[in-house]
């Protein structure tokens, strides 16, 4: 299982390179991020933040849900980025009742995807 | 899982407030059904009753009025038309399903699934339609049968149009029943850890990416529906599809666990008004 989830992170990284060159033609986003830990966020089988999150920030974080708050400033609201990184690791820790998955908890991302989750979260 | 771990998962894993929390402990089915009324009356107060019939459309009036415009000329007509001929073609036995269904199969469907006590267990109104068939010569329609059961019962179903579901829960067995459902409705499962509550009860008229989400009243009273117009889905169909969103493993479809989760969630659409077959996106 460990193995699956390292190839299949393998391959995303991949695609987040060809996604990457796309985007290098593209005009420069509002924060500079990297493209593949925002595959990460955006990708429908891995973070998909988007679909909880808006992030006024990221201009083409269109179409987001609304379940959760909108991701912004995030870096003055947690300065303690190891906060913000186990709120991604397990929502259920700050309150029981939340409906965000807990994706390092029950593996839908590994540690490595984690930190540049949080990474990418910490720059909005 | 032992009552008190419900308890949590009612009043403090989902955090319905204060209608749930009482709803959690001794609730009786009625009790039960009456915390949903009232929990969606406070957080959709502009929804009438009758319009949750309508689900994720009660809440948006732009598909509302598309859905309207497709009901007056429903792309999946001929296949409730083909439906209804199969209900009138006779069974090996010589007779109909009417004639082996309570009250010629008019006016039934919003009391299935029932509790049968002879059986011991929840039956739907695929298992009453399977009973029949057997019953006459022929052999059970698998479950997942949608051009024959899901063709059936699409036009089956059109003869209880405009009946109140209603569902009942007597004796302690179905209480049993009613209870497991009700846990499988509210405990958290899958890789991505969520309950049809947190969807259907916590955030029903919330948006999950650019879905709108429906809440869990009104639910069951409209099956089967016609995806994409013509695409015949059953609500344990749905079911399954729920479970896997969630990267849960949907228990099978006729299974105890799905039944009884149908007959709870059945339950707490008593009072509303049944209409088959329906268009849904
Ligand atoms: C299915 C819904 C859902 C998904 C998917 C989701 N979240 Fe959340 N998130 C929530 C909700 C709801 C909250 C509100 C707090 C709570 O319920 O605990 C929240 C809160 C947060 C917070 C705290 C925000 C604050 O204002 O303090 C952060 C940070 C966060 N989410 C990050 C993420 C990241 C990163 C992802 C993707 C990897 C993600 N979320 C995916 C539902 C979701
Ligand atoms: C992560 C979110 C989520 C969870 C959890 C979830 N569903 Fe759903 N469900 C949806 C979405 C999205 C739809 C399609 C939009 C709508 O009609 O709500 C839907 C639709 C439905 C419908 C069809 C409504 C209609 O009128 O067409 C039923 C019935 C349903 N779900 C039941 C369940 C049950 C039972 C469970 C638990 C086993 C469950 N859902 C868990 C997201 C979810």
């Amino acid at each position: 299982m460990k193995k699956l989830q390292q190839a299949t992170f393998a391959c995303l990284a991949g695609v987040g390179m060809m996604a990457g060159t796309a985007l290098a033609q593209a005009p420069a986003p509002a924060a500079t991020q990297d493209p593949v830990a925002k595959d990460l966020v955006f990708n429908n089988r891995k973070g998909n933040c988007l679909a909880c999150h808006g992030m006024p920030t990221v201009p083409d974080a269109v179409a987001t849900g609304l379940y959760g708050p909108p991701l912004i400033a995030m870096s003055a609201r947690y300065p303690d980025k190891a906060k913000l990184r186990a709120q991604i690791w397990n929502a259920m820790a700050a309150n029981p009742a939340t409906t965000m998955p807990p994706f390092g908890k029950h593996g839908v991302l590994t540690e490595a995807e984690i930190d540049k989750v949080t990474d990418f979260i910490y720059g909005l | 899982m032992k009552p008190t771990t419900i308890t949590k998962c009612l009043a403090g894993a989902l955090a319905l407030g204060a209608a749930f929390a009482s709803a959690s402990t001794l609730a009786s089915p009625e009790e039960d059904r009456e915390a949903f009324v009232k929990y969606y009356a406070a957080k959709l107060p502009n929804v009438k009753f009758e319009d949750y019939v309508y689900g994720a459309l009660a809440l948006d009036a732009g598909s509302k009025a598309q859905y309207d415009a497709i009901m007056e000329f429903p792309p999946f007509d001929s296949q409730v038309e083909a439906g209804r001929k199969m209900w009138e073609t006779p069974l090996k036995s010589g007779k109909k399903y009417a004639d082996c269904l309570p009250n010629g199969g008019k006016n039934i469907a919003g009391n299935y699934p029932m509790f049968d006590e002879a059986k011991g267990k929840v039956v739907t109104l695929h298992d009453a339609i399977n009973d029949c068939r057997i019953a006459n010569g022929e052999e059970a329609y698998k479950l997942n049968d949608m051009k024959n059961l899901g063709t059936l019962t699409a036009y089956m179903r059109t003869l209880s149009d405009g009946m109140r579901m209603n569902i009942k829960v007597d004796g302690p067995k179905a209480l049993e029943a009613f209870n497991d459902g009700k846990k499988t409705f509210f405990s958290r499962k899958g890789q991505l850890n969520f309950a049809c509550a947190s969807c259907h009860v916590q955030n029903g008229g919330n948006y999950l990416r650019s879905e709108l989400i429906s809440p869990a009243l009104g639910h069951a009273v409209h099956w089967p529906v016609f995806r994409g117009g013509d695409t015949l889905v059953t609500l344990q169909q749905r079911y399954t599809g729920c479970f896997s969103q969630v990267r849960a493993v949907p228990p099978p479809q006729g299974s105890t666990t799905m039944n009884n989760l149908e007959y709870f969630h059945s339950y707490i659409s008593n009072g509303l008004p049944l209409k088959a077959s329906v268009f849904r996106k």
